[in-house]
């Protein structure tokens, strides 16, 4: 199928996603790609970038070392460059469109790393195709599976959030808020993958009583510790007072029973004359929280891969500008990233929903904080 | 941790360090592909590329309100195993224009590394949007930086192809010149521009042009006039296809390489060699007068200050200033001169580069001393608020580029600036929505 578009933007890559989950985790993290391809995460995808240095490099491929397969080349500068960082965690590799053209062999690459720089090596397969959501949960799960201990005693009131990145919080303090309204709630955040955490607290996630996922990004980490640890997890993210409400009551009722839920889903039906464009996870729980605090039926558009998606059957998935422009004229309310804007016919009410990993850094200044606040006071209604 | 730095004396030329994973400052005031690519008045711009190329090129459009003017075609995995390439470029394109409101008179068409590498046939792409549109102009661009040191870099290739739909409309006008190259307009107090309007000499320049028209008259300029290196494969092409001679006269700020290009601009013009003694003089002046006020004050440039960094530090330490500093990861051959000269009287001069591993840990922002950083990466690794927001030249030239150059070091060191809210807008002179 042809995506393409005429006027809107594009979500971040997978290789953005394993570089914005690792980032505050003191690995390195290298994208085999050109020289200068990194200036688009380090200004676009990354809003820590200028005033939090991390170890997240480019590998400056040239076509003459595709052309020649000089992987050598790669390896001796990525154990170069671990020797010159020192006292690192982790080595995280991942490709982008030309590696995966010729053929490039990154578990092959990361276990001659590992072996010759004696770091574990996280060997990712990305191709600068597909969206932030399959680097994150990629990334997120190689982690998991490299350092997350067994053995560790649970704790009920343990909770883990899951898929904490700036690509769909952004640094405006949301994820801080989600902490807050879990601690007020009695329970205590164990990690947060991959926010504000450190990877030795990350390493305990295990230890969790139930799992809070925020963002589809982390779908496979939620059922990868689920598989794993028996860590029940809750979809949500607690958007407003009365759906955040609503997401405590799971927490407390999966940490109890051990049964995963989505309430994200379970707490609505999809209906009426809005939409809510954006990554599902929270585009669903702020439909949730639309119809339960301002009375409004809405449904979710999805952006994104299928495959990730949080979503009710007969909802749309919607990969391309003309897929958009056609649910846009179905409805007469649309919230979405303001680039979505130019889609929609003048006479639609489209409220502004900023999201990093479609619209970058432009409407940064404009991101409010959702959680647990009073939705009445943040959106106005057409 | 420690800047990796060596005096300039044990530097070897062109690239004083050797390569490895790079780091990327984030300075963002040099202009891309698409910065380049805007200056052709009405032109639209589709990309087809992979998303983690499309992202940073749309996103610069957006920054800088300009999303009416972009629009893209994603590839996807399949598009290389099924002999689809061409026509995911043929028929996205055809959708997009058929999308648009207005046809536009000029679409740039950029592909980038990974189509190029599986052998699309970007030729032929063209030639069938050209009969699909008829009155719309087609152009191959090129969004590939893997190919950087195989050829014509992405930044040569935009800079050519951005003058491609220029028609031959001979015969060429004797009196009238274009400048090539140049992101930014050209500063017009400049000597040399006062010197051609006494001679009834037009200047184009792409930078001026407000409509597509007004851009072809360029077609019917006699000569091509180019500042720095990266315009000179436009230039040439232009040479071969319209008949426009060409001169290079690359941006200098020594006096000897200043009054040298005006000569050969004046026998190229046939016309009798100005005397610029006057505009000689006050750029002498300005900076000594910047001296008395800077001092002894250590001063680090940055290659993205300037055209000719090595050029303007040698003229800097010339005039008696205390320049310790220059950030630099690779020369071009125009600097050859400078960097020997620069080896043999200032052998203890710092070389320091901006891409090492090392440097992303290397600005701390606790300075011990005042230091005046030129350049927007100077000022970030040194962490000094005094600085200079020169990016590229900013369109100086000759003798007034110096005496300009002096004043800006002046106001920056007097009046600190916010690093970070300076350095981190992308384009320098764009609009920018943040």
């Amino acid at each position: 199928m042809r995506i393409a578009a005429s006027v809107i933007s594009i979500h971040s890559s997978d290789t953005a996603g394993v570089c914005s989950a690792l980032y505050e985790l003191g690995g390195l993290t290298v994208v085999h790609d050109a020289s200068g391809c990194n200036s688009t995460y380090a200004t676009h995808d990354e809003p820590r970038w200028y005033a939090h240095g991390a170890r997240t490099y480019i590998s400056a491929l040239t076509e003459t070392d595709a052309i020649m397969g000089n992987d050598e080349r790669f390896i001796d500068n990525v154990v170069s460059a671990a020797k010159d960082l020192g006292d690192l965690p982790f080595i995280a590799i991942c490709g982008s469109p030309l590696p995966m053209m010729v053929g490039t062999d990154f578990n092959a690459l990361g276990a001659e790393i590992e072996r010759r720089s004696g770091i574990p090596v996280l060997a990712l397969h990305t191709n600068g195709i597909k969206s932030y959501l399959a680097g994150v949960n990629q990334a997120l799960c190689a982690l998991a599976e490299r350092f997350c201990r067994d053995g560790l005693k649970k704790n009920s009131r343990k909770v883990n959030i899951l898929g904490a990145t700036p690509l769909d919080f952004s640094v405006n303090g949301e994820v801080e808020n989600i902490r807050r309204i879990l601690e007020e709630n009695g329970f205590e955040v164990n990690s947060c993958w991959s926010m504000g955490s450190s990877l030795e607290e990350l390493s305990s996630a295990g230890a969790a009583g139930v799992n809070l996922l925020i963002s589809s990004s982390a779908k496979e980490l939620a059922q990868y510790f689920e598989k794993r640890f028996s860590i029940p997890f809750v979809a949500g993210v607690p958007v407003g007072r009365a759906f955040a409400a609503c997401c405590i009551r799971a927490l407390k009722k999966a940490a109890g029973d051990g049964e995963s839920s989505m309430p994200c889903l379970s707490e609505r039906t999809p209906a009426g004359d809005a939409a809510v464009i954006g990554e599902s996870l929270f585009a669903s729980s702020l439909c949730c929280a639309l119809q339960m605090e301002q009375n409004i039926a809405c449904h979710l558009l999805n952006p994104l891969e299928k495959e990730f998606a949080f979503m009710h059957s007969n909802e749309m998935n919607v990969p391309d500008e003309s897929a958009v422009a056609g649910a846009f004229a179905k409805v007469s309310r649309i919230y979405g990233d303001p680039l979505y804007a130019p889609v929609a016919a003048a006479e639609k009410c489209f409220i502004p929903v900023p999201h990093e990993a479609f619209s970058g850094r432009c409407f940064r200044k404009k991101m409010r904080s959702l959680c647990g606040k009073d939705l009445k006071k943040e959106f106005e209604i057409c | 941790m420690e800047q990796i730095t060596i005096p300039i004396k044990e530097a070897s030329f062109p690239q004083p360090f050797p390569g490895g994973l790079e780091f990327n400052a984030p300075a963002r005031g040099m202009w891309n592909i698409v910065h380049t690519g805007m200056l052709l008045p009405e032109a639209h711009q589709i990309f087809v590329c992979a998303r983690g190329c499309l992202r940073g090129v749309i996103l610069t459009a957006a920054e800088m309100n300009a999303m009416d003017r972009m629009s893209w075609v994603g590839i996807e995995e399949n598009d290389f195993f099924d002999s689809s390439m061409e026509e995911n470029v043929i028929e996205g394109v055809t959708d997009i224009l058929n999308k648009l409101s207005g046809k536009p008179p000029v679409v740039l068409v950029f592909v980038s590394c990974v189509q190029l590498f599986a052998g699309i046939d970007f030729p032929e792409c063209l030639r069938e949007l050209s009969k699909r549109f008829p009155h719309t102009t087609f152009v191959d661009c090129y969004m590939n930086p893997t190919m950087r040191k195989s050829g014509l870099t992405p930044d040569q290739l935009m800079r050519r192809q951005l003058f491609v739909p220029l028609k031959n409309t001979a015969p060429l006008e004797k009196n009238a010149i274009n400048l090539l190259g140049s992101d930014f307009a050209a500063d017009r107090s400049c000597e040399l521009f006062t010197w051609l309007d006494e001679n009834k000499i037009i200047c184009r320049e792409i930078t001026k042009c407000s409509s597509f028209s007004a851009y072809q008259e360029m077609g019917k300029s006699s000569l091509n006039m180019t500042w720095i290196p990266q315009a000179v494969a436009a230039a040439e092409s232009l040479e071969n296809r319209l008949g426009q001679k060409h001169l290079h006269l690359p941006i200098s700020y020594g006096e000897e390489e200043i009054e040298n290009n005006y000569k050969l601009l004046a026998q190229a013009l046939d016309l009798n060699v100005p005397d610029f003694s006057e505009a000689r003089q006050s750029a002498g002046q300005a900076l000594a007068h910047a001296l008395k006020i800077i001092g002894n004050t250590p001063i680090a440039l940055d290659y993205t200050a300037a055209p000719r960094i090595l050029s303007l530090t040698r003229r800097l330490l010339e005039a008696g200033f205390n320049v310790t500093q220059v950030f630099a990861d690779l020369f071009i051959p125009g600097d050859r001169k400078d960097f020997e000269f620069l080896q043999k009287n200032f052998p203890s001069l710092k070389i320091t580069p901006t891409l090492h591993v090392n440097m992303r840990f290397a600005n701390n922002g606790h300075l011990d001393e005042k230091i005046l950083a030129v350049g927007q990466k100077a000022a970030f690794f040194t962490g000094s608020v005094n600085f200079v927001d020169l990016v590229w030249g900013r369109g100086f030239y000759g003798h007034s580029g110096v005496a300009a150059i002096a004043g800006l070091m002046i106001e920056a060191f007097r009046n600190p600036k916010d690093i970070e809210s300076v350095i981190t807008h992308k384009g320098w002179g764009c609009e920018s929505c943040l």
